[in-house]
């Protein structure tokens, strides 16, 4: 804690902040402090409390679809196989909807998005105290930030893979001369308006990523802010804020995950069609 | 708010989680999927297939028990007629065997009759012999009037 007894401003930014490792400004390495410090690090750092939270979520996923993936028979399903294939054919089903293209990479893809970003978010119901208390009491982290994606970085990660993916498409599929042709000959197809074009199209391709990025790192950050705020209260009053609200948030969550998986199946189907 | 290495790490990690889910996750449970869906397409045309059969196996059986039934009939027809000939045998043998019977009766019948008569005819002319000779007192010459009583005796 920055202070034994913060007041309410403290408290939120001391939430709001990441386990940081990194190098301090005197070329040390270690864990940021304080706020200041972490920023200080600059870009060679990296947050181990989103790292740490991701990644265990993440194998979480990859663990429990692969144990029922490996005893997948065509038996009646029960159980966690039950689950799995109701995820697996809701993907399926999704992805066959909007892209018609014959990658194999599409489905796995979404269903990664929409099960990982949902676990992350899903962190975001855990009481915003529980964590970060044991983190401080049993292993003395300052700081301690359990929901990856209220960390602009994680979302900002997965957005910028998504384009890639976007860019390999469009290139792959329409070659690099249907790509740039695409950039610059819409919306006006004369010579003169290419540089207008270039510029719409450019707005239009590099929207993707950070819509994508913001949208979900907005909603999330904002739950979590509110989350706080509650937490500010007396703790006696705080159920009857804090229970509707993650109640709602249930919601967010999974609409999030499913709108951050919708979006890029639409835009890599997009990439993969000639217009 | 500070982008970091984080950022990086993100993405290998989504990276790794999105081969990983391509390559372990993903194939066997569609697999699996599709094969049950074929199992059960191919269960359903097993039903048709089956209730068809059924059908057909009915329609046989309905068959065979129509001609069996046929069979059964013109059977008891043919015993029926075989019995009723039988008896009409019979009949006819009694009936035949009664009449040899009573013609032997009749034949033996006439044959003692006439034995009878015979034996009659002797007597009457030993009676008429008899009676003559009372009457006439005397003894009447045999020879020479037998000729006349034998003539008689044919006469009765």
């Amino acid at each position: 804690m920055a202070s034994e007894n913060p007041n309410a401003s403290e408290y939120i930014k001391h939430h709001l902040q990441n386990l940081t490792y990194g190098q301090h400004p005197d070329g040390s390495w270690g864990i940021a402090e304080t706020a200041q410090e972490a920023a200080d690090m600059g870009f060679w750092a990296i947050h181990l409390d989103t790292m740490g939270f991701s990644i265990g979520l993440g194998i979480l996923f990859l663990w429990l679809f692969r144990t029922a993936a490996k005893k997948a028979s065509t038996d009646t399903p029960k159980g966690l196989q039950n689950f799995v294939e109701i995820m697996v054919s809701f993907v399926d089903n999704s992805v066959k909807e909007s892209y018609h293209g014959k990658s194999k990479v599409i489905a796995p893809l979404a269903l990664t998005i929409f099960v990982w970003i949902f676990l992350m978010n899903l962190m975001d119901l855990i009481p915003v105290d529980f964590i970060p208390r044991i983190a401080h009491d049993v292993f003395g982290l300052n700081y301690f930030k359990i929901v990856p994606t209220t960390d602009m970085n994680a979302t900002i990660g997965m957005s910028l893979s998504v384009f890639a993916l976007i860019i390999f498409y469009s290139i792959s599929i329409k070659g690099f001369g249907g790509f740039v042709k695409e950039l610059t000959l819409q919306p006006f197809n004369t010579p003169i308006m290419i540089p207008f074009n270039f510029i719409l199209e450019m707005v239009g391709l590099l929207a993707k990523p950070v819509s994508l990025a913001l949208r979900l790192f907005g909603n999330l950050y904002a739950g979590e802010l509110i989350f706080i705020l509650i937490a500010v209260l007396p703790w006696f009053a705080q159920w009857a804020l804090s229970v509707p609200w993650a109640i709602f948030h249930i919601l967010i969550i999974t609409l999030q995950a499913f709108i951050f998986m919708m979006l890029t199946i639409v835009y890599l189907s997009m990439a993969s069609e000639e217009h | 708010m500070n982008l970091n290495l984080t950022l990086i790490g993100q993405a290998i990690s989504f990276a790794i989680f999105v081969w990983f889910c391509m390559k372990f996750v993903w194939p066997p449970v569609i697999a699996a999927l599709e094969e049950r869906s074929k199992k059960i397409a191919d269960g359903l045309e097993a039903a048709n297939r089956a209730s068809r059969d059924l059908e057909l196996a009915q329609e046989q059986a309905n068959q065979l028990l129509r001609e069996s039934k046929d069979n059964a009939a013109d059977i008891i027809e043919q015993a029926n007629k075989r019995a009723n000939q039988m008896i009409e045998e019979a009949k006819e043998q009694v009936i035949a065997d009664g009449k040899r019977l009573r013609k032997a009766a009749q034949a033996e019948i006439e044959q003692d009759v006439l034995r009878a008569k015979e034996a009659l005819r002797a007597q009457v002319s030993v009676l008429a012999f008899a009676g003559a000779e009372k009457i006439l007192g005397t003894t009447i010459d045999e020879k020479a009037h037998s000729e006349i009583v034998e003539q008689l005796a044919k006469e009765l």
